[in-house]
């Protein structure tokens, strides 16, 4: 354990000192404020069409839910896939995994750490946005009790939970995105192509489910799981669309991941 | 083998889809050797290295390190070694020092308390600070010296280890290795530069398209030319015929006006009697002593048909 321990810190300080955490992590905290300054200078109601829109300007607290469907299309996929899809191809383009890989930690550990620090930057982004969202949210719209999706209105404290909870169904299906990015980043060794198909993996996974007769595979495409959150501002909480994202995102993250870890801990490491 | 034998490498094979980069190549570096690994660009002499580190699979064939193999027992296998292939390479981004903190961090036990300590023996402390992506080639490959070093090694594994330095690095470069392997650290030093080898190494193997082609003490294959004498005569095709029937006299060979045999110094003795006697008079008859080069080239330059047995560069 303290092997991946050792990999995951300086994992992170890797990414804290390279320039693409901090586009990714900008942008899941420029977005909140690009789209909260939009609609404070523009009258009208939000936008009808999305979940909370409508009652957008009556709280903060809508803000990051709204923001949160926003950028699930293709923005924090992007995000996720910059460091993903790089994590482990970036090794072979400095030349430096021959260098890690004769040290004495086994090519798991190596690959396990690699996989934490990069969930852990998802997971950043992911909270980054909401917190960042709310708080932009409140400072123009204040911080009031939130209309549901029922229709029924919930306490600020409540809410409040209410964010966190889908803020972590969505990072789950987040991590089915930086799950593949990783899988990319093992198996093609090329950073600008894993970080690519990754969001081209995100965006066929949303275009699938609004293309006309996928309805039978819909609910298990992982383009779906990222409105899993929708059933905790349901009252009673709906609890079908959660669960099931627990288990489909389960069968998206571990697929790719054990797929990846079978051919770090084989490939040769030849040229790099 | 004892498991003490620092390199045990049995029938290694790497073949890549048609080509075969390594032929069923054995090695064995016994402890203190400085062990040569010569051969010339592509003959496979970094392929095999990256097999006995374990970072390629063979296709067939075996390799040990002090009795253990990296292929079964992960990284403990590489316990007691350290060393790089192909020029050392660092995070361009970090600092030198920042580099070897996260390798002596991937090394465990005290390494870390030895940073300083390598970085001056490479010379380096003064500039561990900087990027390594400013740092010259010469740099780089004495802070891959450092970064081995950190692992107090038992034995160091070097991949043209002064390929790229000038002159006054390479110098240093040899002198540091040689200071190494006097303080009792065996060396498996690849190399193409043949100086380089008979300056330093006391076992050599030699590889060609794949396949070692000698490996033993370098005396012994020194010695194995020194049987060569040069014979420069007055009148050459009557000393010729003479070489031709004396017995002890192999392979006479008329190169311009002198001839090329092999002979033990018994046997030479014999022969100049033998030329007084028949009144062939001599101005030259001396032992020819060939560098490694010449044995070197005579071995590898056998066949003008080269193969692409390229794989490093290829890969």
């Amino acid at each position: 354990m303290s092997g991946i321990a050792t990999v995951y810190r300086w994992e992170l300080f890797k990414l804290s000192i390279q320039k693409r955490t901090y586009l990714g992590l900008g942008a899941a905290v420029l977005v909140p404020i690009a789209f909260v300054v939009a609609l404070a200078l523009q009258k009208g109601s939000g936008p009808a069409d999305v979940p909370l829109g409508r009652t957008l300007r009556d709280t903060g607290l809508a803000t990051p839910f709204v923001v949160l469907f926003f950028l699930s299309i293709w923005g924090l996929p992007l995000i996720t896939a910059l460091v993903a899809g790089d994590i482990v191809a970036s090794e072979t383009n400095n030349g430096t995994l021959k260098t890690i890989l004769t040290r004495s930690l086994d090519r798991g550990q190596i690959f396990a750490g690699k996989t934490l620090a990069t969930l852990t930057y998802m997971a950043a982004a992911v909270l980054a946005m909401g917190i960042v969202g709310l708080v932009a949210g409140s400072v123009v719209w204040g911080l009031h009790p939130l209309t549901s999706l029922s229709g029924t209105t919930v306490p600020v404290g409540h809410s409040l939970v209410l964010l966190g909870e889908s803020l972590g169904i969505y990072a789950l299906a987040l991590a089915g995105v930086a799950a593949f990015g990783l899988m990319l980043s093992t198996v093609t060794r090329n950073s600008a192509a894993s970080v690519v198909g990754t969001l081209m993996f995100a965006l066929l996974m949303q275009l699938l489910g609004v293309l006309p007769g996928t309805e039978a595979i819909r609910p298990y495409l992982l383009g779906t799981q990222f409105d899993a959150w929708h059933g905790f501002l349901r009252t009673p909480a709906d609890w079908t669309p959660v669960i099931r994202a627990l288990w489909v995102c389960t069968l998206y993250i571990t697929a790719p991941l054990v797929a990846a870890y079978l051919v770090f801990l084989r490939r040769d490491v030849a040229g790099e | 083998m004892s498991n003490e034998t620092p390199v045990v490498a049995r029938g290694l094979v790497k073949t890549y889809g048609e080509v075969v980069a390594v032929d069923n190549v054995d090695l064995t570096v016994e402890a203190g050797d400085v062990f040569g690994y010569l051969g010339p660009n592509g003959a496979g002499k970094t392929t095999s290295l990256r097999m006995l580190l374990g970072l390629i699979r063979p296709t067939s064939g075996s390799a040990k390190l002090f009795g253990r193999d990296p292929l079964l027992d992960g990284a403990s296998a590489l316990d007691g070694i350290a060393g790089f292939v192909e020029g050392p390479r660092f995070y361009p981004y970090m600092s030198g020092r920042k580099n070897l903190q996260l390798l002596a961090d991937y090394d465990g036990g005290n390494a870390r308390s030895r940073i300083d300590e390598v970085l001056d023996i490479v010379e380096l402390r003064d500039r561990a600070k900087h990027r390594v992506g400013g740092y010259s080639h010469g740099m780089r490959q004495r802070l891959g010296i450092a970064a081995s070093l950190l692992r107090n090694p038992r034995m160091l594994l070097l991949d043209e280890p002064t390929t790229g330095l000038d002159p006054a690095g390479m110098r240093d470069m040899r002198a540091l290795v040689r200071r190494l392997a006097d303080e009792g650290i065996t060396v498996l030093l690849s190399s193409h530069l043949l100086t380089e080898v008979e300056e330093l190494c006391n076992r050599v193997a030699i590889i060609r398209k794949g396949r070692i082609l000698y490996e033993g003490s370098l005396a012994d294959l020194l010695a194995t030319a020194s049987e060569q004498y040069r014979l420069r005569a007055v009148e050459p095709e009557r000393a010729r015929l003479l070489c031709l029937a004396h017995p002890g006299v192999e392979d006479v060979q008329l190169e311009g006006d002198e001839i090329v045999f092999r002979a033990n110094e018994e046997a030479v003795a014999a022969l100049s009697i033998a030329l007084g006697q028949a009144r062939v008079g001599f101005t030259q008859l001396a032992p020819h002593s060939a560098s490694l080069e010449e044995l070197f080239l005579g071995m590898t330059e056998g066949d003008p048909a080269t193969i692409s047995a390229d794989q490093e560069e290829a890969a």
